[in-house]
């Protein structure tokens, strides 16, 4: 089987490699690139513990082949804010105890950017489906949606400071 | 899970693409989305020698109206259709049906052409295309062809598609001043496939009388059903509480559900029957806005 | 109200401070199994049977040993050699490792493919070729016990059926007699299913033994990581692996729930492998094989309640036939093989009780896991609370009131329950009482009615549950007779900074937060100063692990003792370093003082100073202590949770108006932890209540194995939960403390059942099994109109 070349940025790094037809993007960014923070909880794309930004989109990767990628700009967890700073969903899972055991607590945290990139303001119901495609088996996802309630509202102050 | 193994080959054009599929033959698969095709591969359900990636040709993603017609390209992804403004004001049943469709990151995804051509009567797009009376536009080795969507699902994950044809284009009657759509589907948790689904597509006259309609069912047959006893019962009438009880019982009778773990038989056409007559009611109060 | 001793700086007791451990997980340097990489490291994949029960005729290992990167095919045969095919079970029981004859349930391990990457292991395991010869599968244990039915474990010595162990407790005549002379008795038969735990994170193993100094290295998905390894030394004694040449590493754990007490086939085969080869093998289940290779529940029960006319409740009577799959592997560290099922007789004060089960062979999963229960008291808990229910409604009262007529009253503990427990403490009817404000009790009585009238379908569903949790005292519990105690060690370092280690292991529980608070409590020193450090057997306290609600009932109550033994050194040294005697010297939070003379101090830190450079003569150095708590008692946390849905009559449906839960776990540590526990219980609760169940065909062959048919509730199907909680500390707790985050799992099932059938009462319909769903609802609907 031929290896495609592939070249990507991952968390603003150009990757470039050789890869297999058939690796799993998830597989990539863990095994090849040693970012551990995107897991895998199903191999089915329902639980969203491995949800990436492609191009600013969310993304399941263990449904996304890495060759499809090429060109790409992708963003994981690792890459979502400064080494000692916090993102402000990061900021906001931490201050309303969004998250118990962590496992899914990147890919919720993947999915919630983009989540608020296309509604900055949603409502208690849009965030519940918004996250639809994340399963957290411990939080019972009320501190989840207070969250994203808590990060939107700060990104929405962090905007209107900036204009 | 993991795939065996294949060959990946990208192609830029729809021509690079369709000579690809003739070179390759019968073993290559067309991949758009991949969230139809990769996961059958991962549980070995599907292990294609070839994987032709369709995903980057340029000018596949589009939603414009032409002329008398609505245009969708294949390539437009499901976060693309819920989120187009075009659709939102004047085709909300794509709202309706997008909306339970998977999740937002898997939208992101999938595309409506992959979710037609996988012929698959448990998507949700198949319905919607049956209740709109779509066209499907493909290209293949002798050129560009057009199937009426009444002659384009032949089986259990079987199209009028032949080999190398790709699906390029959805068209769709634009929609008029009385007309109006709406999709719904039960589901045993949000992003399911469905238990059962029901588009309509309604056109009334000035006075009410209804001119066109179309009505799509999911998952209640091997392949995607359009209702038409339901539909003959309406076209040229009126649209009484009535007919509309009658459309339901008929929709009920005719769906060809099975039993399995979403629900029993008689479960399923309940359902179907309930489902048929609100979304009815739905389209018709859009068709009279 | 519990009120704070310590400032929110210090942050001890009912400080919501926010948890030491997010800071990793939240920036994707969480260290999983998965993320373990070695050098070298080798990849195990499993290949399954497809059939539930069959023979095995043959194992052709060629074509995957001719794929490049495969390296070893491992069988039941290739164990054999070393006795490592079998193994035993907590109860007493075998199961296989790798099978060398015979399947008994579908996507059983039949052989493991070795690889240089998973990749190519799983291409190993595609090219396998085992040729079966299938057998009649006994998949309904009803048909277990049939005279034609073939015995499934012909390899048990003396075993003549499939008929495991007979249990029973209580009083039978005195019971009987007192349902036949009642003036009501209502009975069903209540059928909790097979669920799975569904822990994002899968199981796993990477197992690296070194030949050369003989030392085996095990990251373990385990919640109890020093048990296994005491386990793992016995059963693998004779090949050579030492208990003190074991380390089991449980890194951080995504979702253990019980599901990651037991032992796994899988971990066995990679653990021989690495012991074999040389090198380090990682084995991580994928989504499938780890909802069907285990399961919780599985009771059916037959259950009797009777009362009087005025609804007194005088006997309880349960018989249950229990689905133990294969083998019985039931995660059980009690002496008893139906766990706390004996807490069945609930929060009721009545006489008589009788409660005895029946557990069989079948050709499914082996399991047994206790999921998020303190072993079986889900089932116990449903049986009363659903009877209690059929009870209320069979006379016409309020379940409410038939409650507050029934419970245990606050000056009756503690209390002798007829089956034998003593429950420490409650206030169940300000508990109720709390909920039924809360939720507006009266108000949606008055709307039920009124939408009766209109022939809605609105139910209010009750349940007031006891729970019996923090395993526990020696008198009932024992691991392979090591009692279940657990541990603290304290080292507090010149600096006044303090690392701590417990035998526990937190899978999101929020230890390293809780812990330190505790320390903060008891000691002074602010929690932010405290490092908690679990899961590593060659450095922490020998302890039994998390599992059962007891880390607090027993490391939690083993760090404050810890703690106070410190305090009591620290006296002696501050008395040494303000020149007074030890009696002149008191304590308040995070200083010693000289009786009458306040400004006359030293703080902790001060002390713990003088500890290494300035003690007494004759005085041990340092100022480190350790202790193994065996609790006296178990705890008994409860609560009362009310449910308002409303059913549509035409397709079933059913929607969850309002979930209030009212806890007393007794005093709490981190209110914001508690809070974070129950609204993640109470989403398990909704799941086996309206959604998951494992589902099997004839064949026994599992129909909903991946997640796309398993049905875990997203953020959707999980209502906004409405928490708050009353507080009866625990008499015998050294902080008053319960445990709590079983409570949920246990209290939500009922609470959801009762109200949907209180719907559905109106149509005749008196009973569901869960999960209740729209299509079971809609087809009972028929039914019930048929009939009328």
């Amino acid at each position: 089987m031929a290896k495609h070349k592939v070249t990507m940025t991952i968390n603003g790094e150009s990757v470039t490699a050789e890869v297999d037809s058939r690796l799993l993007l998830v597989h990539f960014i863990r095994e090849n690139l040693d970012m551990t923070g995107t897991h895998i909880g199903c191999d089915t794309s329902s639980c969203g513990a491995c949800t990436i930004l492609i191009d600013g989109k969310s993304v399941k990767s263990c449904t996304y082949l890495t060759v499809r990628a090429d060109g790409a700009e992708i963003t994981t967890i690792e890459g979502i804010a400064a080494d000692g700073t916090n993102h402000p969903l990061q900021k906001a899972f931490h201050d309303q105890h969004g998250l118990h055991c962590g496992f899914c607590t990147p890919g919720m945290i993947m999915r919630s950017i983009d989540l608020l990139k296309t509604n900055p303001n949603p409502t208690e119901k849009e965030i519940r489906w918004g996250i639809s495609g994340n399963l957290c088996r411990c939080t019972g996802y009320n501190n989840i949606v207070k969250s994203v309630q808590q990060a939107a509202a700060e990104m929405a102050k962090e905007k209107e400071a900036s204009v | 899970m993991i795939p065996a193994n294949f060959n990946y080959h990208k192609a830029n054009t729809l021509k690079e693409a369709i000579a690809l599929s003739q070179e390759l033959g019968e073993e290559a698969k067309y991949m758009s989305g991949g969230h139809s095709l990769l996961p059958m591969m991962k549980l070995r359900f599907a292990t294609p020698e070839h994987i032709i990636d369709i995903s980057k040709i340029n000018g596949l993603s589009y939603i414009k109206e032409e002329g008398d017609l609505l245009k969708i390209g294949a390539l437009t992804t499901q976060s693309e259709l819920e989120h187009n403004d075009l659709l939102k004001k004047s085709y909300p049943i794509f709202g309706d049906a997008v909306w339970l469709t998977a999740d937002p990151s898997v939208r992101n995804c999938g595309t409506i052409g992959g979710n037609i051509a996988h012929g698959d009567a448990a998507n949700d797009q198949p319905a919607l295309m049956l209740a709109l009376r779509a066209t499907i536009i493909a290209e293949g080795v002798d050129g560009n062809k057009s199937i009426s969507i009444d002659d384009f699902f032949h089986g259990f994950y079987m199209t009028a598609l032949e080999p190398g044809d790709i699906l390029t284009e959805i068209q769709i009657p634009k929609t008029k001043k009385n007309s109006g759509g709406a999709y719904h589907k039960v589901e045993r948790k949000v992003g399911d496939y469905a238990t059962a689904g029901v588009a309509v597509n309604i056109e009334l006259d000035d006075d009410g009388v209804c001119q066109e309609i179309g009505i799509g069912l999911t998952n209640v047959s091997a392949v995607p059903m359009r209702l038409e006893r339901g539909e003959e019962i309406l076209r040229g009438k009126k649209i009484t509480d009535e007919l509309i009880d009658q459309v339901g019982v008929i929709a009920s009778e005719d769906c060809e559900p099975e039993s399995d773990l979403r629900g029993s038989e008689a479960y399923k056409r309940s359902i179907v029957n309930t489902i048929t007559k609100r979304m009815l009611n739905k389209a018709l109060e859009r068709a009279r806005k | 109200m519990f009120k704070c001793k310590t400032s929110p700086e210090v942050g001890g007791m009912g400080h919501s401070v926010k948890r030491k451990e997010d800071a990793r997980f939240l920036h994707g340097k969480g260290k999983y199994t998965d993320d373990v990489k070695l050098p070298g490291m080798l990849h195990m994949v499993m290949v399954r049977s497809p059939y539930a029960y069959a023979k095995i005729l043959s194992i052709n290992k060629e074509k995957a040993l001719a794929i490049d990167g495969v390296l070893a095919v491992i069988t039941g045969e290739d164990l054999a050699q070393y006795n490592l095919h079998w193994m035993p079970t907590l109860l007493s029981d075998s199961q296989m490792v790798l099978p060398t004859d015979t399947v008994m349930h579908q996507s059983q391990e039949v052989c493991a493919v070795i690889a240089t990457d998973r990749y190519i292991a799983v291409d190993g395991a595609e090219a396998v070729d085992v040729q079966y010869e299938p057998m009649k599968a006994i998949v309904n244990p009803f048909k277990a016990l049939d005279e034609d039915a073939p015995l499934l474990r012909p390899d048990k010595e003396g075993q003549k059926d499939n008929h495991i162990y007979h249990w029973e407790r209580g009083e039978r005549e005195k019971t009987d007699a007192a349902i036949a002379a009642a003036d009501v008795v209502v009975k069903e038969r209540i059928h909790l299913p097979r669920i799975h735990v569904a822990s994002i994170e899968t199981c796993g193993v990477v197992a690296s033994y070194d030949k050369d100094t003989e030392k085996m290295l095990i990251y373990l998905t385990s919640q109890a990581p020093h048990a296994i390894r005491t386990i793992l030394a016995l059963v693998a004694g004779h090949v050579g692996l030492s208990e003190e040449k074991i380390r089991i590493i449980a890194p951080d754990i995504g979702g253990g729930f019980g599901g990651k007490v037991p032992v796994y086939p899988g971990y066995v085969i990679a653990i021989a492998a690495s012991f074999l080869i040389g090198k380090p093998v990682k084995w991580i289940e994928d989504r499938s094989e780890n909802l069907v290779n285990g399961f919780a529940r599985d009771y059916h029960m037959d259950c009797e309640l009777a009362a009087t006319k005025d609804g007194k409740i005088q006997a309880f009577k349960v018989s249950t036939l229990a689905d133990h799959g294969y083998t019985d592997s039931s995660a059980n560290p009690s002496k008893y093989p139906t766990g706390m099922f004996s807490i069945c007789t609930g929060s009721y004060d009545y006489e008589h009780a009788f409660a005895e089960l029946d557990a069989v062979y079948t050709n499914k999963a082996p399991g047994g896991v206790a999921y998020r229960c303190s072993f079986r008291v889900t089932e116990a808990v449903h049986a009363i609370e659903r009877m209690v229910d059929k009870l209320a409604a069979e006379i016409g009262k309020d379940p409410a009131q038939l409650r507050f007529e029934n419970f245990i009253k606050k000056e009756d503990f503690p209390y002798a329950s007829p089956l034998g427990w003593s429950y420490d403490s409650g206030d169940y009817k300000q508990t109720l009482e709390k909920a039924m404000d809360m939720i507006g009790y009266a108000d949606y009585k008055k709307e039920q009615a009124e939408k009766r009238a209109q022939g809605k379908l609105m139910g209010i569903g009750i349940c007031t549950f006891t729970e019996v949790v923090g395993a526990g005292p020696s008198k009932d519990f024992d691991i392979l007779g090591i009692k279940m105690f657990d541990s603290a060690e304290i080292r507090v370092h010149p600096t006044g900074k303090v690392l701590a280690r417990f035998g526990t292991k937190s899978q999101g529980q929020g230890h390293e937060t809780t812990y330190a608070q505790i320390l903060a409590e008891e000691l002074g020193i602010p929690y932010t100063d405290i490092e908690i450090d679990e899961g590593d057997t060659d450095t922490a306290p020998y302890g039994l692990g998390t599992y059962a609600s007891r880390s607090t009932p027993t490391a939690g109550a083993a760090a404050a003792i810890a703690a106070r033994k410190l305090r009591d050194k620290g006296k002696k040294i501050a008395a040494h370093l303000l020149e007074v005697s030890e009696e002149d010297i008191e304590w308040e939070v995070g200083k010693y003082f000289v009786k009458g003379a306040p400004e006359k101090s030293k703080t902790i830190q001060d002390v713990a100073f003088a500890a290494y450079t300035n003690f007494p003569e004759g005085m041990e150095p340092g100022f480190e202590d350790t202790h193994y708590y065996d609790p006296p008692n178990l705890t008994f946390p409860n609560g009362a949770y009310i449910c308002v849905v409303e059913v549509e009559e035409e397709t079933g449906a059913i929607d969850v108006k309002r979930f209030v839960a009212i806890d007393d776990c007794g005093n709490i540590i981190n209110p914001m932890i508690v809070e974070g526990q129950i609204h993640g219980g109470l989403t398990q609760g909704i799941a086996p209540a309206m959604y998951e169940g494992i589902v099997y065909d004839d064949e026994g062959n599992v129909l909903n194995g991946t997640l796309m048919d398993y049905l875990v509730p997203t953020a959707v199907e999980s209502p906004h939960w409405e928490t708050g909680h009353t507080i009866t500390p625990s008499p015998h707790h050294p902080l008053g403390a319960k445990g709590v985050a079983e409570s949920p799992t246990v209290g939500a099932p009922p609470a959801i059942a009762n109200a949907i059938i209180d719907a559905l009462y109106p149509l005749g319909i008196k009973h569901l099994d869960i999960p209740i769903t729209p299509d079971k609802v809609w087809d009972a609907i028929q039914l019930a109109k048929a009939k009328a």
